[in-house]
């Protein structure tokens, strides 16, 4: 175990907050993500096409 | 594939779904060697062990700064070049700027509690710093504001190099006036006065960050470029359904008004 001295919980604190909020970015971007593939599939399967004719949700 | 071949959105995502499986696995592997490195760094004889947030502290500091760089690139690709993807690289990095400018403040606080005896002091840098959060808020804010993104895009370019004043001012603050905030010890003059105790698990973790930045900034401009699919397809039928109303019969404005009133 290391031994933070007397500020671990500053230090616990500053490395969890971190954690936290790269945590949340990831979720964020990945629900993101989620959220706009199945508006575009949506969007698609009224009816709704690029002027490309190609699929909107297809990337590779 | 040429540097210009990326101005295609459709190119831009077929190489980011190439690149981000790679660029997510450099990203763990660093921050998990720069996290052991950290942990197993020796205590500074002055600050104990708390020299730890150094490693997360300094890394979300420097990128705070060249998220906001990178914006501004970008933000004269809006103006003069009008690249296509310019906005969208602008638009993307702005949420994940202001994370790493919020972890550079609360980390600051909170070495700065033990260290300096308090957790925040008005000073040139850490004013500066939050000055610049307040930024990275406002613009996000301003897209949010404005509908088209074509005028969001101009609003917000400018904006952007207008704020990008504030990048020497926080990087000279410590210099120009006298501030509770140390001098810059690893970019100076003369090179780094930090030991290679600190100064290699510190540079590790700026790697690491920065890859981390990187992989969520395509992630996040992957999303904007679908987003903006959305929306030109939500607008294509929106027409279909407006041209498919016969003459006549749509309600024009001075009858809804009528409508309205009664």
């Amino acid at each position: 175990m290391i031994d933070l001295g007397p500020y671990a919980s500053f230090i616990a604190t500053s490395y969890l907050a971190a954690l936290l909020v790269v945590v949340l970015l990831i979720g964020w971007i990945a629900l993101d993500y989620r959220a706009q593939k199945a508006r575009l599939r949506a969007l698609e399967q009224s009816g709704i096409s690029r002027r490309s004719g190609r699929s909107a949700t297809e990337i590779r | 594939m040429s540097f210009l071949d990326l101005a295609n959105p459709s190119r831009f995502l077929t190489l980011a779904a190439r690149l981000l499986p790679w660029l997510a696995a450099i990203t763990i592997a660093l921050l998990a060697a720069g996290l052991y490195m950290s942990a197993t760094a020796p205590d500074d004889y002055q600050q104990g062990a708390t020299v730890k947030i150094m490693f997360i502290h300094v890394p979300n500091a420097w990128l705070s700064m060249f998220v906001w760089g990178i914006m501004s690139v970008a933000s004269l690709g809006t103006l003069v070049w009008r690249h296509p993807l310019a906005d969208v690289a602008a638009k993307a990095a702005a949420p994940i700027g202001a994370s790493f400018t919020f972890l550079a403040l609360v980390t600051g606080s909170l070495w700065g509690r033990p260290m300096w005896g308090t957790y925040w002091e008005w000073d040139a840098r850490l004013t500066s710093v939050l000055i610049l959060f307040l930024m990275y808020l406002g613009l996000i804010a301003l897209w949010r504001a404005v509908e088209d993104p074509s005028r969001a895009a101009r609003a917000a370019a400018v904006l952007t190099l207008v704020g990008a004043i504030n990048l020497p001012i926080i990087k000279f603050s410590v210099d120009w006036w006298n501030t509770l905030h140390q001098p810059a010890s690893v970019m100076r003059m003369g090179g780094s006065t930090l030991d290679n105790a600190f100064l290699i698990p510190l540079l590790v973790m700026a790697i690491a960050f920065s890859f981390l930045f990187v992989t969520l900034h395509v992630a996040a401009m992957r999303n904007e470029i679908l987003r903006r699919r959305v929306r030109s397809l939500q607008m294509q039928q929106a027409r279909g359904y407006a041209s498919d109303i016969p003459a006549g019969t749509a309600p024009n404005a001075a009858q809804s008004q009528i409508a309205g009133a009664a």
